[in-house]
């Protein structure tokens, strides 16, 4: 319980501290942040907009995983565990998706321009629907997990060429693209030290977040199915269960 | 004759978390005729499919072992004829086609002799050339014995194996699980009293809520 | 093994032959599919850039419209057990593999001629470059989509599903023999382009591993 408070003050703190700091030029006091060259006073939407970036590889990982301890074991627990993994990767890809269009907006002019990493979170966005779609579309459970699992599979080996190999090529407006001198702001550390820590508190905090969800997540669909199924091993009395 | 033998040990299957049978257990050497019975629902087709490695057990395990050792899933398929209701050939192919088409997939050769003998014991010689599409399912049926017989396979299994024959194909059926039972492993799955006084020994599944 | 599979291949294509289902609704599919396009465009002169997008856009639906068959086919009459009862996993997977090969590219054979007979953009400068491009492309074309028409083969809603599922898999396939169809029009020399095609050859060298393993949990049921 206790550390669920904490949580919530850390992502209080973060989303206040996120967005009321100010960005200033010559910043005096360690609550003012510096500009970023290249960013200036866009630079805040970095404390929300990577971390949803960062959860929904995150959440794709997880869900790959599990989808690969399903196919070994056949235990449809895993399948819970990739499931619920997948339902919030959506999420955040969606708010990955929406803030990065919001922060193009402000940045290049207009939210969507199909930069490599905008098509690349398109596609994983694209991948989920693709998932999502297929699962209802089959009845038995088994089938559904193998079904989803080795999609799962297959969608993630074409995952490192959307975020490794594209945006190397392609000329893109994001920071850290072929056309970009320097790698990116987070990759570069550019960031003073009241940044960064505003920066990882959040990162950290939604991490937390996102892990929690999770965990709520697959137990309730494992309860749920079990509810559903009243399947008990019947005992010599033939008890209904 | 090499030695073929089929054993389960406590094997289990469950579709999703609903249990179709658990801790099965039997062991079948070198020939005879095994029965599975049971009532609608209580797994045969299931148990049968496992038996034939059409589909993977839930836990517990299934051996197939000839003379060279356990036999791995990949290569189950040349050492099993598999007859049901459910099987189908293709249609747009006459008997013929289909038999030497199965057989060229096997990675088999194709004993022309031996197949016509079983499709005349079968009373399908006449029929050969035309399209399985014209064939009633009677003669379907029929032929699926064929196909479950011409690679000659050390283990048969017939599912529900009196399903849409007439009592002329029923005899020749039961003349045939006779004599094959003397020389290899045959599995009958059927409720049908007369397909289970042929057996040896029978499995009796139950059904579980 | 290759002769099993082989024999897979030719008992599709004889049923083919047979039923003669992809010449007439794979073909008439290809034609009212570029005159859609081209019926679009008017009289308009559309630039190269557009002209290799939507070579590729046609090539893609086609596809889509073409491959799974040769699983659903099975999974709808009812053959997909007599097929388990006689071949490996393995064997299955190579036969469909080369079926939707050999289709494929008698598929985007016919798109390329039409194409080049039909949009005036679409001159080729490096033909080796193009070729290289169309052979590399066709092969990941079919591995993807092969994989995936086993998997839809066996969930409701196949028609609508293909492409959906298909789509984000081929998408950096696309995206590259896309960009590669635009360097043969510019006459970019291979060496220039090197990048791009290991990108096709490494797409299509993963795609078929990871199919090729994780087919096996696709059939059995």
């Amino acid at each position: 319980m206790i550390w669920k408070i904490f949580l919530f003050l850390l992502l209080v703190f973060v989303s206040i501290a996120g967005i009321a700091f100010p960005i200033v030029e010559k910043p005096s006091a360690w609550y003012e942040f510096p500009f970023i060259p290249g960013l200036e006073e866009n630079a805040k939407i970095i404390f929300f907009h990577v971390p949803t970036a960062w959860l929904t590889v995150i959440a794709f990982l997880m869900s790959t995983v599990f989808s690969f301890r399903y196919l070994k074991s056949k235990n449809l627990d895993e399948d819970a565990k990739a499931y619920a993994s997948a339902q919030l990767g959506m999420i955040f890809c969606i708010l990955a998706t929406v803030t990065g269009a919001v922060w193009a907006k402000f940045a290049w002019g207009q939210f969507w321009s199909w930069d490599p990493r905008q098509t690349s979170i398109f596609a994983i966005l694209l991948i989920y629907g693709a998932l999502f779609a297929l699962r209802s579309s089959i009845e038995s459970e088994d089938k559904r997990a193998t079904l989803s699992a080795v999609y799962s599979l297959i969608a993630f080996v074409t995952v490192p060429f959307f975020i490794f190999v594209m945006p190397r090529i392609m000329k893109g407006l994001h920071p850290g693209s072929a056309d970009d001198a320097n790698s990116g702001p987070v990759v570069d550390f550019q960031m003073n030290s009241s940044m960064q820590l505003i920066f990882f508190l959040s990162l950290i905090g939604f991490t937390i977040l996102y892990l929690w969800m999770w965990r709520v997540g697959y137990r309730s669909i494992i309860i749920r199915d079990k509810l559903n199924k009243q399947q008990i091993i019947p005992t010599s009395s033939g008890q209904r269960g | 004759m090499s030695s073929y033998s089929i054993q389960s040990q406590n094997l289990s299957k469950l579709f999703g978390r609903r249990l179709i049978f658990k801790d099965i257990n039997f062991s079948w050497e070198e020939k005879g005729i095994f029965g599975i019975s049971g009532p609608n629902g209580s797994g045969k087709s299931t148990l049968v499919k496992i038996v034939a490695g059409l589909i993977a057990a839930s836990s517990g395990k299934i051996i197939h072992k000839n003379s060279d050792g356990e036999i791995i899933p990949e290569k189950l398929h040349n050492h099993i004829g598999f007859v049901s209701p459910y099987l189908v050939l293709y249609e747009e192919f006459s008997a013929w086609e289909n038999l030497k088409i199965f057989a060229k997939i096997r990675g088999v050769s194709f004993d022309a002799e031996k197949v016509l003998f079983y499709l005349a014991q079968f009373l399908l010689e006449n029929r050969k050339d035309d399209l399985v599409k014209t064939y009633s399912s009677g003669m379907k049926q029929r032929l699926k014995f064929v196909f479950a017989l011409m690679h000659s396979p050390d283990v048969l299994i017939f599912d529900e194996p009196t399903s849409n024959l007439d009592e002329e194909g029923k005899k020749v059926v039961y003349k045939i699980i006779l004599e094959e039972g003397k020389n290899r492993i045959v599995v009958v799955a059927s409720n049908e009293q007369k397909d289970l006084e042929l057996c040896n020994d029978v499995l009796l599944l139950e059904k579980f809520k | 093994m290759i002769a099993k599979s082989y024999a897979l291949f030719k008992k599709d294509f004889s049923s083919e032959l047979r039923t003669r289902y992809a010449i007439n609704s794979l073909a008439m599919f290809i034609i009212v599919a570029i005159s859609v396009i081209l019926f679009s465009i008017g009289n308009e002169t559309i630039n190269e850039s557009l002209t290799g997008g939507l070579f590729w856009v046609v090539i893609f639906f086609t596809a889509m419209s073409g491959l799974a068959r040769a699983f659903v086919s099975e999974e709808e009459r009812g053959t997909t057990l007599t097929l388990q009862l006689i071949a490996s996993p393995s064997t299955v997977f190579s036969g469909k593999l080369i079926f939707n090969l050999i289709l494929v590219f008698c598929m985007n054979f016919v798109i390329a001629l039409l194409y080049s007979a039909l949009f005036e953009k679409f001159v080729v400068q490096n033909f080796t470059l193009f070729l290289l491009t169309f052979i590399l492309g066709n092969i990941g074309l079919a591995v993807a989509s092969t994989i995936i028409a086993a998997i839809i083969a066996k969930a409701g809603a196949k028609g609508t599903l293909y492409p959906v599922l298909s789509f984000p898999i081929l998408l950096p396939l696309i995206l590259t023999c896309v960009q590669l169809t635009l360097f043969s029009f510019d006459g970019t020399s291979f060496e220039e382009a090197q990048f791009e095609v290991a990108i096709v050859v490494g797409y299509d060298v993963i795609m078929f591993t990871a199919s090729y393993m994780l087919f096996d949990f696709i059939w059995k049921d």
